[in-house]
């Protein structure tokens, strides 16, 4: 016996199944950062002069920050002028203006990966932004989306196309000054996805980004924005991998939701960039800024993550609740093995009246990990009648690994009601012994147990991606959704 | 961490004038430990909200003020004085301190068994410095917080109880801590030390109160250690004056077996802060902390615990609840750390506001880290005002608006005294908070 | 079908079970009686692969195989059922999904396809009249919040699902009121055929009023220490255990 220890090491530890690298030309600028830097990334992309003047604030508010030491993440100093800011794989001519056009190698990677570029193949009601290091290579269903009025392209196209919308809402939820790489990515972004769903206007569809790091010693600096016009409702997926090197790369993203009057957007991630090896060698740093807010009556902003990847992951999806009854969520599912480290929760923040926020956060820490939840809730003096439900739990599956909680929690307003509950615990021995003696294998009963630990979190993704996301768990699929 | 001002500077102008006089002066261990103390707090001065463990308290008000010691010879009160601060019923053996010194006339500590001490620490010092010199400053909080380091400069007197292996004090022990300034800006820097060996039992109650309404300072530092299978009770009864600044810092060291609760009650100041730190380094130790603080007007109270669990199977329990009225702020804030190898620890942690007024608020920070994987931890928070349905519901029994108001704080309230063993203090806690936080209305015809 | 022979097993070095030897054949009905302490859950879990016992003497052979050197979850495949005394809560995990997921390993093993969704919920529900359970149960977490009784169905339950060729009950009666007693008692007498046997653990004589064995055993010291039939049972409820301890006194 004892067979149940040993199926506990190895539950998670399955190879990273992404880890090659495809074999592309690129247009990569040399290693460094400076203002001709950040020109000459404007000036490639053709931008008009008021995003140069933006990144430009932007680079020079981050040369007068310092960057963030955090209590509970540890890893060595960067060096920003080792990472190279623009990479993408090197165009025929122009841009594709269609599938057809994209490079072949290109198309067969995200076949790799599983995501079929190509219309025909996808899986009905995915359209798909494939962003390729740092710039979008393809956008699919694009004119079906666009006869509703829906906007679903590239950043760079979007600067192009809707400069209105861009300059409106560009910084208006993470100004440029918010965080040292938020600004970071405000001075050097690349590409990214663009959506804006018109009043009323329900996307049929789900609209998927999916991220791809490739390049050696590149940072991805892409940005999202997301606009939901007075009534409209939008679901987004966003997955994300990365070839296994020994080296760290940067991923330093940000994300702006903006839900008008009655508008819902629902958000999820499907993280899985590398991780790194079990020695810890490799792996991306993922720090990540992402906040919504929601600007009207009504709004719903929801943030559902499934956090596997990367060697540390530090992000905070967040909802700014300003309009009355607006309704902020954070579903989170973190899972950190070998010598990952991930600090990672919400804030909400609630200023206008009836607002409510629920966050439920599932940690599960193995091997040497450490996966410690960080939130805020903040209710402001004029949000009468505020409501919060906040449930944390951790899993520890090993002796060695950490999980920590530390939650935020201020109110300024008497009637308030902010709920926060937080439990530890580990899969019991009697809980897998009670299944192995129904006659499920030991792997099985952890998987089980683990999938029913996530489920609050599972429910809340979209049918697609929550296969993904029990696959990444290792957790066998039939019967636990739904 | 930087300092607000310049803390250094009359602080050691004090105490370059008054170190001669200082208990334990010709004690070589005992001026040194003062004076890298002094160093220690000019280096670091006063904390700042940039400080994590400060980030809702801001100290600015205090370190903005230069507080000048009390005078050694305070005016000696008429015993009625004292006698809101008697708790009524309660046999113990009685010390009080004024103005940081003990006053032998007021006190009454009567006989107590053999080995036990229950005096002044000046007092040891000067007689005894050797029976304390391995354990005072052993759990202080000096190295990471200025004003712990600011009482071992200036630490005048306080309770000693020290208690041999296996000895049982039947009775408590009541320490009043008064001030009795009558004028603003002056500063007492108490030391408690209580040394509790293997085997043996005591109940501690402390009072901290003053005499008048004045912007005094209190800075009070306590250990208390305790030896294996040690059980120590302690109360805290903090009746400060409204303008009063009230810091505390207090660390625990539990062996194995050992057994520490405390119930810190908060009535009055107008800013304090209650820290304490708590070592669980013997296998099955124990430790509870619960706390109620009723809070209006301006005040601003701070709790502040850390709970190290360093060996297995320890227990560890925090209740804490506030009421919250006026421009009143409260602040929880509790960590527990479960260390590599502490198996089998079962901590359970919550905090509960309720806040009564607009302008009230309440701030929680509820900590867990975990290194180790064998455990059972929890903690649940929550802020939130008057269940409108129980009041429908009392109100629909004929009872009125203020009235089933007052009976669900009371109830509220009530559920932590409940926690306390000791009956006389509780009945004297019901007795001082109704009055209190009820606005004088009577609960008891009501229950 | 199940021989026990001279088992001697231990947990921290202890000794409990010294020297036991039982023999179960086809079809027949075992009630292990015994003092508080006497090794019978121990026996129980020994049986049904436990983790942490130390296993010093002795075989146990389970048709015509060594069922120590069989993994838990093999020699619940093989047929071997354990309803606990304590049956464990796992939060977040659906009671039909681990019916499910039970099942179809065990019909994996035997070499049987996996039952459809529409097939399996028909078996459920149709053993569900067994125990008279509701079916809101099937959908709730693997016994969180369940009542003692609703544990013990619960276990029963899947016991007709699984349909094991021996059947280990540890303390079934214990927590039930009469009622509850009934229910369960009749759920296992359904249970009995010619292919399968039973061994039932406990304490008291009440559950045999309901489920009859053919054999009563008196567990005592770690061993077998005296066999009869149902009328030992009554003989132990009349007299307690003591007089069978004294007899071992004399007799050592």
């Amino acid at each position: 016996m004892g067979t149940s220890k040993q199926n506990l090491d190895e539950l998670i530890r399955k190879d990273y199944e992404h880890g090659f690298v495809t074999d592309i030309e690129a247009d990569t600028v040399p290693p460094g950062l400076d203002e001709d830097v950040v020109r000459a990334i404007s000036a490639k992309k053709g931008e008009p002069e008021f995003m140069l003047e933006w990144r430009l604030r932007a680079y020079r508010h981050w040369t007068t920050m310092r960057e963030p030491e955090w209590a509970h993440v540890h890893y060595p100093p960067l060096d920003f002028q080792a990472i190279s800011y623009y990479s993408a794989p090197k165009a025929k001519g122009a841009g594709p203006k269609s599938l057809d056009e994209v490079d072949p190698k290109l198309l067969e990677t995200y076949n790799k990966l599983g995501i079929p570029l190509k219309e025909q193949e996808l899986l009905a009601g995915v359209a798909v932004d494939a962003v390729f290091d740092s710039v979008s290579v393809a956008t699919t269903f694009k004119d079906k989306l666009a006869g509703m009025g829906i906007i679903f392209c590239s950043f760079s196209e979007a600067v192009h196309e809707h400069p209105d919308l861009v300059r409106k809402y560009l910084g208006s939820v993470v100004p440029h000054t918010d965080n040292f790489y938020a600004s970071l990515n405000s001075a050097v972004f690349s590409d990214g996805s663009f959506v804006y769903v018109p009043k009323g206007v329900r996307c049929p569809m789900e609209l998927s980004t999916y991220f791809r790091i490739n390049a050696k010693n590149t940072g991805q600096f892409e940005r999202t924005l997301i606009i939901a016009d007075e009534g409209s409702y939008v679901s987004y997926l966003e997955g994300c991998t990365a070839p296994q090197r020994d080296e760290n790369q940067l991923h330093a993203a940000v994300v702006e939701l903006i839900a008008l009057k009655d508008a819902r957007i629902k958000y999820s991630t499907v993280q899985n960039w590398y991780p790194g090896d079990e020695e810890g060698r490799g792996g991306i740093y993922n720090f990540v800024t992402k906040r919504g807010a929601c600007r009207g009556a009504h709004a719903k902003i929801s943030w559902t993550q499934v956090e596997t990847g990367s060697a540390i992951t530090w992000k905070y999806p967040s909802v700014l609740l300003e309009g009355d009854h607006s309704v902020g969520e954070f579903y989170s599912v973190a899972l950190t093995n070998n010598r990952q480290q991930a600090d990672t929760g919400t804030k909400m923040i609630h200023i206008g009246r009836n607002t409510r926020s629920t966050i439920v956060s599932k940690g599960i820490s193995a091997g040497r990990g450490q996966n410690a939840y960080r939130g805020l809730v903040k209710v402001l003096k004029g949000a009468h009648d505020a409501r919060n439900y906040t449930r944390c739990d951790s899993l520890l599956i090993g002796p060695r690994c950490g999980a920590h909680t530390f939650p935020y929690i201020e109110v300024r307003n008497p009637t308030a009601q902010v709920e926060h509950e937080a439990t530890t615990s580990k899969i019991s021995e009697d809980q897998l012994y009670y299944c192995m003696q129904r006659g499920i294998s030991a792997e099985d009963a952890v998987s089980m147990i683990v999938n029913g630990f996530c489920k609050e979190v599972f429910k809340e993704l979209p049918m697609e991606f929550a296969v993904e996301a029990q696959k990444l768990l290792g957790i066998s699929l039939e019967g636990s959704v739904g | 961490m930087s300092a607000v001002m310049e803390p250094g500077e009359h602080y050691r102008v004090d105490f370059e004038r008054l170190c001669g006089d200082l208990p334990g002066a010709r004690t070589p261990w005992v001026r040194r430990r003062r004076e890298a103390a002094l160093a220690r707090f000019a280096e670091r001065g006063f904390p700042t909200t940039r400080d994590e463990a400060w980030k809702y308290t801001d100290p600015g008000v205090i370190a903005r003020r230069a507080f000048a010691p009390a005078p050694a010879a305070a005016p000696v009160p008429a015993p009625e004085a004292l006698e809101p601060f008697r708790i009524k019923g309660l046999d113990c053996h009685r010390l009080v301190f004024l103005d940081g010194r003990l006053a032998p006339d007021l006190s009454d500590v009567g006989a107590l068994p053999p080995g036990v001490v229950a005096g002044g620490l000046a007092r040891t010092l000067e007689e005894a410095p050797d029976s304390v010199e391995d354990r005072l400053g052993r759990y202080a909080g000096d190295e990471d917080n200025g004003f712990a380091a600011l009482n071992t400069a200036f630490l005048t007197d306080g309770v000693h109880l020290h208690l041999p292996p296996g000895a049982v004090l039947d009775r408590p022990v009541h320490v009043l801590h008064l001030s009795t300034g009558a004028g603003d800006g002056t500063v007492v820097h108490p030391r408690n030390l209580v040394v509790a060996g293997a085997g043996s039992r005591a109940v501690l109650i402390e009072t901290y109160a003053g005499l008048h309404e004045a912007a005094c300072l209190t800075n009070v530092q306590t250990e208390v250690l305790l030896g294996e299978g040690a059980r120590v009770e302690h109360y805290k009864l903090q009746q400060e004056g409204d303008k009063a600044f009230h810091i505390a810092d207090t660390g625990v060291y539990l062996p194995a077996r050992a057994r520490y609760r405390s119930h810190v009650i908060d009535a009055g100041g107008r800013l304090v802060r209650n820290e304490i730190r708590v070592r669980l380094d013997g296998a099955g130790s124990e430790c509870v902390l619960n706390g109620l603080y009723l809070l209006g007007a301006r005040q601003h109270v701070d709790n502040h615990t850390v709970i190290d669990h360093l060996a297995p199977e320890g227990t560890s329990r925090e209740y804490y609840k506030g009421v919250l009225e006026g421009h009143s702020r409260s602040v929880f804030s509790g960590k527990v750390i479960v260390h590599p190898g502490a198996r089998y620890t079962d901590a359970l942690q919550a905090n509960h506001n309720l806040l009564l007024s607009e302008n009230a608020e309440a701030d929680i920070r509820p900590q867990l880290e975990i290194y180790a994987d064998d455990v059972k931890c929890a903690h649940g928070a929550t802020v939130g005002r008057l269940d409108p349905d129980a009041l429908y519901y009392l109100k629909s029994r004929a009872i009125d608006e203020d009235a089933a108001r007052s009976l669900l704080i009371y109830a509220f309230a009530n559920d932590v005294l409940d926690r306390l063993p000791l009956e006389p203090v509780r009945a004297y806690l019901e007795r001082t908070l109704t009055a209190r936080l009820l606005h004088g209305r009577k609960v008891e015809e009501l229950i | 079908m199940l021989s026990i022979r001279n088992l001697e097993a231990g947990i921290d070095g202890k000794p409990i079970l010294r020297g036991l030897s039982l023999e179960i054949g086809k079809g027949e009905v075992h009630a292990i009686m015994g003092p508080n302490g006497s090794g019978k859950s121990t026996l129980a879990h020994i049986l049904a692969g436990r983790d942490g016992y130390e296993i010093t003497g002795g075989e146990v052979i389970y048709e015509g195989r060594n069922l120590l050197e069989m993994p838990t979850e093999e020699r619940a495949r093989e047929g071997v059922f354990l309803a606990f005394q304590y049956p464990v809560e796992i939060p977040g995990v659906s009671n039909i999904y681990l019916l499910k997921a039970a099942l179809n390993a065990v019909r994996k093993h035997r070499g049987e396809g996996e039952l459809d969704a529409m097939d399996f919920l028909k078996l459920v529900k149709d053993r569900m009249n067994l125990v008279e359970m509701d079916e809101q149960f099937l959908y709730r977490p693997v016994n969180e919040g369940f009542s003692g009784g609703e544990k013990k169905r619960n276990e029963i339950l899947q016991m007709a699902v699984l349909q094991p060729k021996l059947g280990i009950l540890d303390e079934t009666d214990s927590g039930l009121d009469i009622d509850a007693l009934r229910v369960v008692a009749n759920g296992v007498n359904a249970l009995r055929g010619p292919e399968r046997s039973l061994m039932l653990v406990t304490h008291y004589q009440r559950l045999l009023d309901y489920i009859v064995p053919d054999y009563v055993h008196v567990l005592a010291g770690g061993r077998i220490v005296k066999s009869g039939d149902r009328g030992l049972a009554l003989e132990l409820e009349s007299r307690g255990y003591g007089w069978i301890e004294e007899e071992l006194r004399e007799g050592a």
